[in-house]
Parts: C-alpha cells; structure tokens; sequence
C-alpha cells in the first residue's frame, strides 16, 4: 500500500503556545487510521493545516502526491470531512443543502442528481430530501454530513469525532456505511475519536500529547507494548486466586488477573492448571493505553 | 462561475428562509413607520401647513399630503437601503458562528468567489425588499398626493439601487471582522437605532446643531438620502411654484427637509451627490476587494 498522507515536521505555534511539534506521519491508501489525543492535544490544528484551513509555521504535507504548498485546490479535491458539529445550513432543506455543496466542486445538473440519488441509497436518506435540517433528528443530521463529504468522491475522509452524542444504532449504521466505502472505494478514513472501541478497529493508531506523538502502531502493537493481558476466571475461590501471586480484582462472582503479557498468562495457567477450569484471556484495551501514554483518560461522548 | 452562482443562490435563499434574520432587517423601517403614523406625520404636516400659511398661502390637503407622503417615502427608503443590507450580510458572520464557512472553504472555491458571492446575494436580496418597499411607497403616495413625473420614479430607482450598493459595500467591510453573534447583535442594534438618525430619516439634518451638521456632511449616506427626498418631493415643490408660492418659502422648506444640503455652507449639488455616492461605492468596494486579498494572503 502506498502514502496516501505524509506529514513531515509540521509545527504550529499560537503565540507562545505551540500546538504541533514537529509531528511526522504516514498514512497508508485504504487504511482506517485513528488520530487520538485529548482535547488541545493538536489533532484539530493538524487536521486544519491537512485541509488548508489554518497556515502552518514549517513542516511538509503531501496528499495523494499533492504538495499542500503547491496546490492546495487538489488537495481539498481529494479530502471530504466530517465535522464534529454538524455544519449545515439548518434553514435549507437536504437537497438545497447537498446542491449548494456539490456546486462548489463542480457538481451540477445531471451530475449532481445521480450522485445524490447514489447518496441517498447508500445513506439511507431518500425520503428526507425535502425536509429542513433543522427538523432531522442528531442521526439523520450525521448522514447528511456524511453525504456532504462524500459528493464528490473524496479519497480521504476525515472523520472529526463523528460519533459523538450519536445513539449506538446510528453509530452502528455509520460504521457499517464507512466500512462499506472502504471495502467498495478503498477509501482512507482519518478518524479522530472519543470512543475507544472504534480506534481499536484502525488499521493504524497515532497517539498525541502536547502537539507530539507519544504512542503509535497498531492497536495489537500498542496494546502489547502499554497493557498487559488480563485472565477473567469462573468458578474460583479467593484462595485459589491468591495462590497465583498475581495482581486481581475480584468482579461479582469472577476474578480478573492482570499478567505482563500473553506467555505469562500461558506460564500461570501452565502452572496452576487445576485453577483455570473456566477462563478467557483477553488484551487489554485501548483506553488502557491511552492511559498509560497520555497519564490522561480520554473522556468524551455520551 | 457555477460556484458563484450556487453560493448566490444558497445565500439569498438563507437569508428569505432565516425569519430572524429578514424581520431583523424590517425593524427600523418598521420603527420608522411607527413613529410617522404616531406623531411624525401631523408633525410635519403642522409644521408645513403653518410655515406656508405664514407666508399667506393657501394650501390644498392634497400638496400637504404630496409632501409628508414624500418625506416619509425618503426616509424609509433611506434607512431600508442600508439596515436591510447589513442584516442581509450577517450571514457572513453566522457562517463564521456556525462553522459552515469552515464547510464552505474546506472545497476548492476561492476566498475572492465567496466574498463575491456574499455581496451579490446581499444586493439581490436587499434590492429585492428595497424595490417592494419602493412600490409600496409609491402606492402610499399616489393614495396622498400624487405629483411625481416619470423621471421623478426612475431616479427614485436610481437613488434606492446605488443606496443598496452603498449599504451593502459598507455592511461587507464591517461585517468582514465580525466573528462572533455577540458582534452580529451589537452591530445590527448600533446600524437599526443609528443610521436612521445619522441620514436624517427620523429628523431631518437641519434640525440638528451647527457641529453635527458638519460631521454628518462628511457622511455619504446622508446625501443618499437627500436624493430620495429631492426626487420623492420634487413634484410637490414644482406644484407650490406653480401655485406661486414665494420661492423663498419653498427653498425654506427645502432647506429644512434637507432637500438641500450644505458642506460648510456651499450648497451641495444634486450631481455632485451622486458623484459622492457613486464615488463611495467605489471606494468601499476597492476596499472590502482588498480586504479579502489580504485576507486570502494572510490565510496562505
């Protein structure tokens, strides 16, 4: 697979305060690639300077081979995004809003009502062309966003915590749409997100913290190098649990173990085979993590 | 162009379907309307009544109806042109309020066509509710007294369609470094309670002292306002000349409807207004042109 986004030493400073430090990334054609950090960590600074929204003090961006500097317009061609608030105009209608958009990427007449009829299928949307936007439901206001971003074609779609304050059905729908493009389009999907379970689906995670990257990999990379594993046991007595020496936590009527990682989890049960009569071993997850690197949990959402 | 076009679109329709916004813009012509059907009109009435009697001429109610009629007429369309411009630009900010300008400049379109686009939408709109305002105007005169030529209407056209480009290059400066709804607020309660004073629509300039009088002659609007009236009551004082009225009583009233303007004593001539209105037009838009340059540069 080939960069479909390198960053090369981006710095960005307001004033004193420096929002991206000489932050240096790659991400690959078709990846989902989350962009995590706690508020004020920098990711919407650089995820403006991406779409040729702010100006940056130095550093080097080039989108689908297209040098930032160079020609911004093929750049903003090629990236669709989803804002963390919906930006629509509430008093026009679906439609209105969609045509007003498209226009400005060239997308009129004939053109224009086969890609929203296409948008409309996918996003399930067809029978709310005609209603205002400000009488949609948050769900249905999200669809819509997404299909502004994707009229025309992106490559790129930036996902700016998109799930955020949505209820698990739509978020699920949403999921299912974008994973579906990827499939279909092989589309890249930046995504900045709150909620850990949908990072830990990326292909590729980068963690910032104070402008800077603190933690990248993939997730299983990650959760090797920052968590542990964890052994959930049934059946057991507190006894038998303590006998193993390990650090636990006792949840209702299961034990939760906390081992370095898989081979010692293998070690302790290997060693004390009579104890492990029910059990799983699981990762640890994400926002364990994000904890370890950041020292800061990550909070957002609903 | 396609572009232009369909941020022209989006930004009138906005503005028509924003009933906030559009019933923000008719407040001062509303006040306006208020204030002449509570007091302002038999103000005026008295007031030419009296001076004109004073002279020893008789006056028919239809020449007095002709000439608040006019008035009013002027000062409405005087502070319509430029509040309803200013609402009708807010849009600029509440884009900036709501993120969709974010929306808009995250596609390919310059800065200069969205620019553009705000002050071609801001004109069609605000002309579209001048020139109804217009028409109503002059169905309320021809009700009251009617003694205006052809000519008279087409200038009063004229007048109202360079007061719109005035208003709307002035509110797209202003409007260009306001970013916030505290600003929007603010803004339009400063222009709605303001203007109509500072152009002499809710009393005429020389009513006011010497001082203010020379600073208000160094505002443009108010010599757009002064062609309103000249052009709205221009029949009326050609029909108290042919009455014979003394032409001494007629300048005084001309005088003190500010039909006839004064920049330190010289009087100002109704050419060299439009050449004052027309000059500030051009100003204002090489200016709000620049603004968006820099701008454009400063974002780069």
């Amino acid at each position: 697979m080939e960069n479909i986004i390198e960053i090369k030493h981006l710095n960005k400073s307001f004033g004193e305060v420096k929002a991206v430090r000489d932050l240096s990334f790659c991400v690959k054609e078709g990846e989902l690639f989350a962009f995590l950090g706690i508020n004020g960590a920098g990711k919407s600074t650089t995820i403006n300077i991406m779409c040729g929204q702010l100006s940056k003090d130095s550093g080097k961006i080039v989108i689908d081979g297209s040098d930032l500097d160079q020609n911004v317009d093929a750049v903003k061609r090629e990236l669709g995004v989803v804002f963390q608030n919906s930006v629509l105009d509430k008093a026009l209608s679906v439609r209105e809003n969609l045509e007003s958009r498209a226009a400005l990427y060239g997308i009129t007449g004939e053109a224009f009502k086969v890609r929203l009829k296409e948008l409309a299928h996918l996003l399930d949307f067809e029978d709310i062309l005609k209603r205002t936007v400000s009488k949609l439901s948050g769900g249905q206001r999200r669809r819509i966003d997404i299909a502004r971003a994707l009229l025309h074609r992106p490559k790129i779609l930036i996902l700016d915590e998109p799930t955020t304050g949505l209820d698990p059905q739509t978020r699920n729908t949403l999921w299912s749409v974008i994973s579906d493009l990827r499939k279909n389009e092989n589309m890249t999907v930046f995504l900045t997100t709150h909620y850990m379970e949908e990072a830990a689906d990326a292909d590729y995670v980068i963690i910032i913290d104070s402008g800077q990257i603190v933690a990248k990999g993939t997730p299983l990379e990650l959760k090797n190098l920052y968590t542990g594993d964890f052994i959930t046991i049934y059946g057991a007595k507190e006894e038998e649990i303590q006998m193993l020496g390990a650090k636990y936590e006792a949840i209702r009527d299961v034990y939760r173990i906390s081992v370095p990682n898989t081979a010692a989890a293998t070690q302790l049960i290997l060693r004390y085979p009579e104890i492990f009569k029910d059990y799983e071993i699981t990762k640890g997850k994400m926002d364990d993590v994000f904890l370890t690197v950041t020292g800061k949990k990550l909070t957002g959402g609903v | 162009m396609r572009e232009l076009c369909a941020l022209v679109k989006r930004d009138t329709k906005l503005f028509f379907k924003d009933k906030g916004m559009f019933f923000t813009s008719l407040i001062t012509p509303m006040i306006l309307l208020v204030l002449y059907a509570s007091f302002l009109s038999s103000v005026y009435e008295d007031t030419f009544r009296s001076s004109l009697e004073a002279a020893g001429a008789s006056v028919s109610d239809k020449l007095i109806g002709g000439c608040v009629g006019g008035e009013l007429a002027s000062s409405l369309l005087a502070v319509c042109c430029v509040t309803v411009a200013f609402c009708s630009n807010m849009l600029m900010v509440q884009d900036k309020v709501s993120g969709a300008r974010r929306d808009l400049t995250i596609s390919p379109v310059k800065s200069s066509t969205l620019a553009l686009g705000y002050y071609i939408s801001t004109l069609i709109s605000t002309l579209l509710v001048c020139y109804a305002a217009t028409a109503v105007c002059l169905l309320y005169v021809s009700k009251v007294g009617w003694y205006l030529t052809m000519k008279d209407v087409l200038l009063l056209w004229l007048d109202v369609f360079l007061l719109v480009m005035f208003g709307t290059a002035l509110s797209s400066i202003i409007n260009h470094f306001l970013t916030s709804q505290g600003q929007i607020s603010a803004v339009g309660t400063i222009v709605s309670a303001g203007y109509g004073f500072l152009c002499g629509a809710y009393m005429p300039i020389s009513q006011f002292s010497d001082g203010l009088q020379k600073v208000i002659s160094f505002l443009p609007g108010t010599y757009g306002t002064s062609l309103l009236r000249n052009h709205a009551l221009r029949g009326v004082f050609e029909e108290m000349s042919n009455q014979n009225f003394p032409s001494e009583v007629i300048e005084a009233i001309k005088d003190s409807v500010d039909c006839n303007l004064y920049f330190f004593g010289t009087q100002v001539s109704e050419s060299m207004m439009y050449m004052i209105l027309v000059g500030t037009v051009l100003l204002l838009l090489v200016i709000y042109v620049l603004l968006n340059m820099l701008h454009g540069t400063k974002e780069k």
